[in-house]
């Protein structure tokens, strides 16, 4: 449904997303994408729904050719393909009642006829898990978890094919996440939507994706399964990344099985962008870019994906 | 060392916040104080560290670190104090240095300021650089050119120079991308392994406090609702809502999926 090919996005000297081809199916279905700050996960969101211009690149939705269309075709695009924010606070007006805020939705796209609005909003509010009076309060009467439930009823207001959902859960409390993280995926098979879900939560992801591309730098270095990549990586930076998730009932803190800090992304490093931080780097990372291709079910760029799985496979041997 | 809190009170006017009945924390130990937004868990740090007073807040109660009553503390007697015995690390580490002086100005500053020469403040400055694995170079730089990891380690290595023997950590993981997090827990394991530190550790985060604490103390609505050794306490908790927080943890390699 959603393609999105060689996408190239730059914010002055910092290639924010370089070269990313991703694609999202027909609801329902979950794509996530994850990785640290400064990754380009956001950016590739907000490219997505054109918050950012890209430098180059094509998105598709069914056919449609995204960053070219105009007039009807941009407006039924920009219909079909909602985003949700991180922090619920920055899309919602403090002075606007949240009748009035999914109203102003309902009205931009002539959703429904203005005698049918009030019974929309009950029913948007009811789908999210809110009450008909909910509709009269401003968004500092209700709690974090409230406010993203509104965010989430104006964007479904629109009946969109496709959520953009970047970090929706992070600003919540654990218990609040969860029952948000529920809604999403009820919401998902309700109403066949499809999302592109953008976490640093490898654990949410695992949850709500079918499908996964982890990012480093801009560039997508391995993509695949959620499943198998989040459960068995290849490539050593998402190997690092998931040895670094903290999980209950462990020992901490685990040794480190890479230097923490990050390149600076307006010069990245040559060759593969992850060697000076990869404990599996030999001359041919430091020279030769690696590119995606299939490695044990899944693509990965990296020279020694092959070692790392194997190493894995044996470490895993030794514990049984 | 010993730090105890009694009967421990915030109140914001006619609101109380804080309702600690006990605290303990002793030498080489880590507590981790646990709650969700709202909990009360950093204004019961802040008033242990005597900066509720500042923000507006009463305190009422005890806090006591070697039998001295910290809550009654002077202004200049809490300069003797704070830094050097109890240190204090937050959230944002790169907000919590002063953006126009060098790192190191107002690290060797400090130092000082509790009693060391010049030239002294920046030998054991480097060294401390040096105990958390970074370069002394860094203290040349301003905050604003250091990383969020960077800047949480010399906040670390603050401590360690001033050879606190309390150190109060508020979220000091929560802005910080997940491999970062792993290096400065590391740091703050090593704190307490090598320098005998007792760290109270305020989190959101189960996993983290499963894995780094000795104790833990789980705060709901200013009142601690469960407690005690944290494995005992997160495998088999006996109150409803620290099962709750437990249950909403997600869990890699266990999707309780919508697409199962």
């Amino acid at each position: 449904m959603l393609e999105v090919r060689d996408l190239v996005v730059r914010y002055g000297p910092v290639v924010a997303v370089d070269g990313v081809s991703l694609s999202v199916p027909k609801g329902p279905a979950g794509f996530g994408l994850v990785g640290e700050s400064g990754s380009g996960k956001t950016t590739i969101g907000r490219a997505i729904v054109k918050l950012v211009e890209p430098e180059s690149g094509s998105i598709e939705l069914d056919g449609l050719d995204v960053l070219g269309a105009r007039g009807g075709d941009l407006k039924r695009y920009r219909k079909g393909v909602q985003i949700i924010f991180q922090d619920p606070d920055s899309t919602l007006d403090p002075r606007m009642r949240v009748r009035g805020a999914i109203t102003e939705v309902l009205r931009a796209h002539g959703a429904v006829p203005r005698a049918g609005e009030a019974a929309r909003v009950t029913e948007l509010l009811e789908q999210v898990g809110l009450q008909a009076d909910h509709a009269d309060r401003l968004p500092h009467q209700l709690s974090g978890g409230q406010r993203q439930r509104v965010s989430i009823a104006r964007a479904l207001a629109v009946e969109p094919e496709l959520l953009v959902l970047d970090e929706p859960t992070s600003a919540l409390d654990v218990t609040v996440q969860a029952r948000v993280l529920e809604l999403i995926a009820r919401l998902r098979e309700e109403r066949s939507l499809a999302y592109l879900l953008i976490s640093h939560n490898l654990a949410v992801v695992e949850q709500l994706c079918e499908q996964v591309a982890v990012l480093y730098l801009g560039r997508i270095v391995e993509q695949g399964a959620a499943a198998l990549v989040l459960s068995q990586p290849a490539h050593p930076y998402s190997r690092a990344l998931r040895a670094a998730v903290p999980e209950l009932s462990e020992q901490l803190p685990r040794p480190a099985t890479t230097r923490a800090d990050p390149p600076d992304p307006a010069s990245p490093p040559s060759g593969c962008p992850f060697h000076p931080r990869c404990p599996l780097a030999i001359d041919r990372c430091r020279q030769e870019e690696p590119q995606l291709r299939e490695v044990a079910g899944r693509m990965a760029a990296c020279h020694r994906a092959e070692d790392a799985v194997r190493g894995q496979s044996e470490a895993s041997d030794q514990r049984s | 060392m010993k730090l105890e809190v009694r009967d421990l009170g915030v109140w914001f006017a006619d609101r109380r916040v804080v309702e600690v009945d006990s605290l303990e924390l002793d030498r080489g130990e880590t507590l981790g104080l646990v709650g969700e937004t709202g909990s009360g868990k950093s204004m019961t740090a802040y008033a242990i560290a005597g900066l509720a007073p500042g923000m507006g807040a009463r305190v009422e109660g005890s806090v006591q670190l070697d039998g001295r009553e910290l809550t009654t503390l002077s202004q200049g007697a809490w300069r003797d104090i704070r830094g050097r015995r109890i240190a204090m690390i937050f959230q944002a580490p790169i907000s919590s240095l002063n953006p126009v002086f060098r790192t190191g100005d107002v690290f060797t500053r400090a130092l000082q300021l509790h009693g060391a020469s010049k030239a002294e403040a920046r030998t054991r400055a480097a060294e401390a650089m040096r105990s958390v694995s970074l370069s002394p170079d860094l203290l040349r730089r301003y905050p604003h050119q250091l990383s969020g990891g960077q800047a949480q380690r010399i906040a670390i290595a603050q401590a360690i120079a001033l050879r606190a023997e309390v150190l109060i950590a508020d979220e000091p993981t929560s802005a910080l991308d997940v491999t970062v997090q792993a290096e400065i827990l590391e740091q703050l394991q090593k704190l307490r392994t090598e320098e005998g530190i007792a760290t109270l550790f305020i989190s959101h985060d189960l996993a983290v406090v499963s894995g780094l604490c000795d104790r833990v103390a789980i705060m709901r609505d200013g009142r601690i609702v469960e407690r005690g050794p944290v494995r005992e306490t997160l495998t088999s908790p006996q109150h409803a809502y620290t099962r709750e927080l437990l249950a909403a943890v997600p869990r890699l390699g266990e999707a309780g999926s919508a697409h199962a």
